[in-house]
């Protein structure tokens, strides 16, 4: 459709462009309106998604159930167990012999063992020192590392008390001191939850608005539309706006929800997130734009939407894993992802600020993503049925 | 092919086209060298089966689809060219109607007066006139879904008419809509020719609206056969078409023979006689034809439109295509007895506070072939699904066989046949697959499930077809198909909802055909339709409209229920509005 | 008797033949468990490579060289700067160039030498709170280890204990080997559930169902028919996944195969009974497509693939035990990298079962009591 337009037989009135355009918006809403499925998507996901994520995920581990084997118990031992007991990261408990204790961890019911051999004591006056044994299940790795950071913790505690009570130093020659910035108290929840919002604006943007025009083509209602004056670009816009207004509706409910149920710092500005916002909603909506150019009925619609918004938002986004670890090709393809330039924003303004190297070399990427799925968009809509 | 040297100043000129479409791996022809005129100011009908390249055309008019070959010009413009000019000025509805479901009756022609840029102060009097015109005016805030078919039909109508065009394409606009909406359509459209000098191009499957139109442009498999008037495409068949009557035979037996005599084209009951096409202008030869029949009587009657259709198709057709016709003889004597197989007492079904069937009662003896009649959303297939177990009736009580097969066991099912709607096969098996299924479904396995097998693929023709995919089979073979599965395990009762809707008359006449035998072997059938007049195949038949039945009878008492000095042989059809319209009149008044 | 066995057989037989014809079903039963395992294969690792990190040394002296020379060495640790004043420390974190800068104070190198503790300070992004916690484990463990060689070199006093660490099934913790047995759940939950979810919604809304429902057939035996495609897909494509972990990834399997093919067949039994009732209550397959869709993300989220359940508030904990891929994935692991003997496992294996049946009873109560 690169020539045409509209011409003055399709409009006899004056503002035609813009009545066809109010027209669309307007059949858009009511329609909105009157099919829960499509608030349910806009509103209720974010909603029970949130919930789900926001208390129901969690990658900090606390109470872990751990083992403490002390074989020969003495005043020493007592201190060192103490210790744990307080700890809120720990549920401890006590067992004789190293093989009941590794039952249990066999059976699931501890998730790493503590032992204290019966010469501690004894070696605990020798130069080289003695071994304190950290067996931890390393099935789950992340957990293991954060329970054998965490037992290193109360290791350090009772040293330092053991040292001030004895009146001895044996301090490290280097002691580290870590300062986390944005996080200080390192909740998973301020990151998982800004995370999360880019996965709710991904299907909102692109699993809604492909549904939504596959939909008009499986009802026959595309075909009149398509016999009236309206131009291809009209159509696009049509559908492009009331989907964004609702999508920027469900935005602000996730981000009510950030600040006020979950309690995540916004230290940025409240505009610019909405701003790298609607620049992302117009990318998620180009996505499910082209999409529905391809998959003329919902059920093909929906698979690929899935396949190639929601999964990837989730996964090669950054929002979980860390995309550099990940292996080269991967990272590749993590560029095309419209997601990693959000959740990188996202993240960044609800927990540093408006950092505005991050903020606009993300936008940049967004605002260019943006124009290339519009623009593929455009060319690939035909005002045909073929 | 008609004139492609065009009279000047055609609504419509097509000239050449061809269409191909892909589907599925198969190349399809929808269209091939089709050339014709639509001229300024009267009703062009484009008629032909599914299948035919109707709705392709339609859309090669409307710039929605391009031609592989040829080039369409609307109202002067050429299409593949300036698409959006002629969009901007047809008004076009398609298929389905093109209504937004959820939105209502006002919402939906706001919308299309937006698109189509209807200034805002013309709106209320174009709005009043489309909404009286239509029937619509007290139902502006319903929503568009909640319409029956026939409001939907003229909401789509009034759409598509909101600014007044000058080319109206309508497509499949009476498709499923009972035959009091189809006439007040027909008028609707009578009224923008006469005042608005309107050109309408209307397509169609019904054979029967060609003579409402003042010229006809018939297509089939991609073909166009004819171009006419009404008339002139009636000619080749005058002085060949008679009525034969033979009060001492059953009439569905003096059709078996008249159909299997030589010279007979085309062989159809209609109302107490059966009506002949012949090759020649000779009339049947009563005498060979029906030796034992004394009272035959055999008169020339007025050729139609669908006579002409049925002589092109059949000189089109080879004779292997259509299954063997020395079928068994249909009995002289009828089969029927007066053993009741299915009874319906009270029957009611609700969905929410919308009662779908309310208080049908109705027997069918064994041997019978009992229709229901009635427009789409009248209650047939809900009654249906109620008499096969399939839904579970809110009142009243069924019995079919004995049994309601909704309590029943395997065995009572194994007593039926069922072909619903759609012909619901399995699409991406092939013709063998399928009927290999259903015959282990019935039980049938080995030998004699081979046996039954080898049976349906001769006597249904699909030998030739058998490692077709089903999905990519034409109408006709789809129906002959799915009414083969329902028979593989020779039942004694067989339901088909809606079997001929689509097909071409060829096999719609195969298919009744079939009927006809299976009826005489003493099979009881129950069929719906909403094709008044093949309710003259049916022994007895009732009507349903809105749920309920209107009257029930032989299709010979029904007619004669709607007679009236004006009207001294009304058809099913005639009977069916004049039935209609005294009991809205009643439910007026009540 | 046997007609029964050979309808079923046949039902299944037609199953296969219109789910292995259809491009679609072939699309979704193959290209998104391959893309899904090669994303979540390589994609999915809590283990840092590379992390970019600054170093700000303001010391001179050998021993903070030999320090920032062990953080180099370290694969975990990629040095993208080096800095000279504190004031550059904000901008490279903010902007993301760093994830994490280690400050070498100016008195280091003299501290160390003069017997008194030197500090180090490691400022860490928290944006992402997981990476962050990780990134000062693996920092700290190179600096436990330098403390080490600097005690033993310059026979400095040791603290009189310290740690001995063995990791028990996964020695090199590695994420790779915690998420791909997962995986193998996953991905035979999805291809199950999409294969049964719209088996029966198919049907139905071509019309078939209805002649199915016609047929002399009994809704068990529809039933049955039904549900066997699913198990056997899923079996075929759950071993294809054990073959891919096991020989393309390198995840070890240290216990019996008999034992995860009970658990791969009951966790089957519940998938197909869950996948039957979403089936035979849509009606339309987009139904039968989102049901599927909104069983399954919690079903994958509350199932402890990612984030232990243990973490998890203690109703949303309760609200797990009625998961299947819970107690699946607890097979899985066992199986595969403790080598579990089954004995330990029937905790698992019981309420799967118990799901399946359950389910499986509903589906077939509703196939004939949804009909409209």
């Amino acid at each position: 459709m690169s020539e045409a337009p509209p011409t003055p037989a399709a409009a006899p009135s004056g503002g035609g462009a813009s009545m066809r355009l109010r027209g669309l918006m307007r059949k858009e809403f009511l329609q909105i309106m009157r099919d829960p499925s499509s608030i349910a998507i806009a509103f209720l996901m974010p909603l029970v998604l949130l919930l789900l994520f926001g208390y129901g995920v969690s990658l900090d581990a606390k109470n872990i159930p751990i083992a403490l084997v002390v074989e020969q118990p003495s005043a020493d031992t007592a201190s060192f167990t103490a210790s744990f007991q307080g700890s809120r990261y720990f549920r401890p408990s006590r067992y004789n012999d190293l093989q009941q204790a590794e039952a249990a961890m066999m059976a699931g019911r501890v998730d790493a063992i503590v032992v204290l051999r019966q010469d501690f004591e004894r070696q605990l006056q020798q130069a080289g020192g003695t071994p304190i044994q950290l067996i931890v299940n390393g099935v789950d790795a992340n957990t293991a590392r954060i329970v054998m950071g965490y037992v290193e913790g109360a290791w350090g505690t009772w040293l330092q008390q053991t040292a001030r009570l004895s009146g001895q130093s044996f301090d490290a020659p280097v002691s580290l001191t870590q300062r986390v910035w944005f996080n200080s108290e390192l909740e998973s929840r301020n990151y998982l939850v800004p995370g999360l919002i880019a996965v709710i604006m991904t299907l909102i943007g692109a699993l809604l608005t492909a549904m939504v025009m596959a939909r008009e083509w499986e009802r026959g209602t595309m075909e009149a539309l398509l016999v009236t004056p309206l131009a291809m670009r009209e159509v696009i816009l049509g559908k492009l706006l009331p989907y964004f207004i609702l999508g920027m509706g469900g935005l602000a409910l996730s981000v009510s929800m950030a600040i006020w149920l979950f309690e995540v710092p916004l230290r940025g500005s409240l505009w610019v997130l909405f701003v790298a916002s609607a620049l992302f909603l117009i990318t998620a909506l180009g996505m499910g734009l082209l999409i529905s150019t391809v998959a003329k009925n919902q059920f093909v619609a929906g698979q690929i939407a899935i396949i190639t918004t929601f999964l990837p938002a989730f996964l090669l986004s950054g929002f979980i894993f860390d995309i550099g670890s990940m292996p080269v090709v991967v990272q590749a393809i993590t560029h095309i992802v419209a997601a990693r330039y959000y959740v990188a924003i996202l993240q960044t303004v609800f927990l540093a600020g408006d950092v505005w190297s991050v903020i606009l070399p993300n936008a940049g990427a967004l605002v260019v993503l943006a124009a290339v799925f519009l623009g593929l968009t455009r060319r690939n809509a035909r005002k045909r049925l073929e | 092919m008609a004139d492609a040297s065009s009279p000047r100043g055609a609504a419509l000129q097509a000239t050449s086209l061809c269409k191909r479409f892909r589907a599925g791996g198969r190349e399809v022809q929808a269209l091939r060298d089709v050339s014709f005129s639509v001229k300024p100011g009267i009703v062009t009908g484009l008629i032909g089966p599914d299948g035919a390249g109707k709705t392709t055309l339609m859309r090669l008019a409307a710039g929605l689809l391009m031609p592989d070959q040829g080039r369409i010009e609307v109202l002067g413009m050429d299409v593949a060219r300036q698409p959006l000019q002629v969009q901007g000025t047809i008004g076009y509805m398609p298929q389905r109607f093109g209504l937004y479901e959820d939105l209502t009756v006002q919402e939906n022609l706001d919308l299309y007066a937006d698109l189509q840029g209807v200034s805002p102060a013309a709106r209320s009097d174009r709005y009043d006139e489309l909404l009286h015109m239509a029937g619509l005016a007290p139902f502006t805030d319903r929503l568009a879904g909640k319409l029956s078919g026939g409001m939907k039909q003229k909401l789509g109508l009034a759409c598509a008419l909101v600014r007044q065009p000058p080319l109206l394409m309508l497509d499949e606009p009476t498709v499923g809509v009972d035959p009091v909406s189809r006439r007040e359509l027909w008028d609707i459209v009578y009224r923008m020719v006469e005042q608005h000098g309107t050109s309408v191009l209307l397509s169609t499957a019904y054979l029967d609206e060609a003579e409402r139109c003042s010229e006809v442009v018939v297509l089939h498999d991609g073909d166009l056969l004819d171009q006419g008037t009404p008339d002139t495409l009636r000619e080749p068949v005058r002085g060949r078409t008679f009525a034969v009557t033979a009060a001492d035979l059953p009439k569905r037996a003096l059709q078996a023979r008249l159909a299997r005599a030589d010279g007979v084209i085309d062989a159809l009951v209609q109302g107490d006689h059966v009506r002949v096409v012949m090759e020649d202008d000779t009339p049947p030869d009563l005498e060979a034809v029906l030796p034992e029949a004394k009272q035959a009587r055999v008169e020339p009657a007025p050729p139609r439109f669908e006579d002409a259709f049925v002589d092109l198709l059949k000189a089109r057709t080879q004779p292997d295509e259509t299954p063997r016709s020395d079928a068994a003889e249909v009995p002289l004597e009828p089969a029927q007895s007066d053993h009741v197989v299915i009874e319906v007492q009270d029957l009611q079904r609700r969905f929410g506070s919308f009662y779908a069937v309310r208080n049908v009662s109705f027997a069918v003896k064994e041997g019978e072939v009992f229709g229901l009649l009635g427009a789409n959303g009248a209650g047939k297939s809900t009654t249906f699904r109620m008499l096969c177990g399939l839904l579970p009736p809110s009142g009243g009580t069924l019995r079919v066989a004995g049994a309601d097969l909704r309590t029943a066991g395997a065995e009572a099912r194994a007593r039926i046949g069922y072909m619903s709607q759609k012909f619901s096969l399995y699409g991406n098996l092939s013709v063998a697959e399928n009927l290999r299924f259903f015959s282990s479904a019935y039980g049938l396995f080995g030998r004699h499930g081979a046996q039954r097998i080898d049976w349906a693929l001769e006597e249904f023709a699909l030998a030739p077809i058998a490692n077709s995919v089903s999905a990519g089979l034409s109408l006709g073979y789809k129906q002959r198909l799915s009414l083969a599965c329902a028979l593989m395990h020779e039942p004694g009762i067989l339901f088909l909802d809606e079997p001929t809707s689509g097909v071409d008359p060829l096999a719609r006449r195969e298919f009744w055909q079939r009927i006809g035998e299976l009826a005489g072997q003493g099979v009881t059938i129950m069929v719906t339709t909403h094709f008044m007049e093949e309710a003259e195949y049916c022994d007895r038949l009732a009507i349903m409209v809105a749920g309920e039945i209107l009257t029930e009878g032989t299709p010979a008492d029904i007619k004669a229920q709607a007679q009236t000095p004006e009207m001294p042989e009304p058809t099913m059809e005639d009977a069916f509005v004049e039935l209609i319209q005294a009991h809205d009149k009643e439910a007026e008044a009540a | 008797m046997t007609s029964v066995f050979r309808r079923i057989l046949a039902l299944m037989g037609k199953e296969f033949l219109a789910l292995l014809k259809d491009r679609r079903s072939r699309f979704v039963l193959i290209v998104p468990p391959l893309i899904q395992l090669l994303v979540f294969g390589y994609a999915a690792t809590f283990d840092l490579k590379n992390v970019p990190y600054a170093l700000f040394n303001e010391d001179a002296g050998y021993a903070a060289r030999d320090l920032a020379a062990a953080l180099r060495g370290s694969p975990s640790f990629t040095e993208v700067a080096q800095l000279s004043h504190s004031g550059e420390i904000a901008p490279l974190i903010n902007s993301k160039e760093a994830l994490m800068v280690v400050r070498i104070g100016p008195r280091f190198s003299a501290d160390l030498l003069s017997g008194r503790t030197a500090p180090l300070q490691v400022i860490v992004d928290g944006r992402n709170s997981n990476t962050a916690l990780l990134v000062v484990n693996y920092v700290r463990a190179i600096v436990d280890q330098f403390n080490r060689d600097w005690a033993e070199a310059h026979g400095t006093r040791l603290p009189p204990a310290y740690i001995e660490t063995r990791a028990w099934f996964n020695p090199n913790l590695e994420s790779r080997w915690f998420f791909l047995p997962g995986i193998v759940g996953l991905l035979t939950l999805l291809v199950t559930l999409l294969v049964t979810s719209l088996s029966v919604a198919r049907e139905r809304e071509q019309g078939t169902f209805d002649q199915l429902l016609v047929t002399p057939m009994r809704p068990v035996e529809i039933l049955i028919g039904k549900a066997l495609p699913g198990f056997i897909i899923g079996i075929v494509e759950a071993s294809l996944i054990v073959a891919a972990t096991v020989f393309w990834f390198g995840v070890p399997l240290m216990g019996s195969l008999l034992t995860l093919y009970v658990g791969v067949l009951l966790f089957l039994l519940s998938a197909v009974g869950v996948g039957l009732m979403i089936s035979s209550l849509a009606v339309t397959q987009q139904q039968g497509m989102l049901g599927a869709f909104f069983f399954m993300v919690p079903a994958i989220i509350l199932s402890g693939f990612a984030t232990p359940i243990a973490n998890m508030p203690w109703l949303i904990q309760q609200l797990t035990l009625l998961n299947p891929m819970r107690y699946f994935l607890v097979v899985l692991r066992g199986v595969f990298l403790e080598g579990t003997p089954f004995q330990l496992l029937i905790p698992q294996l019981w309420p799967m079962a118990a799901i399946g049946l359950v389910a499986l009873a509903t589906a077939a109560w509703l196939f004939r009591h949804r009909m409209y």
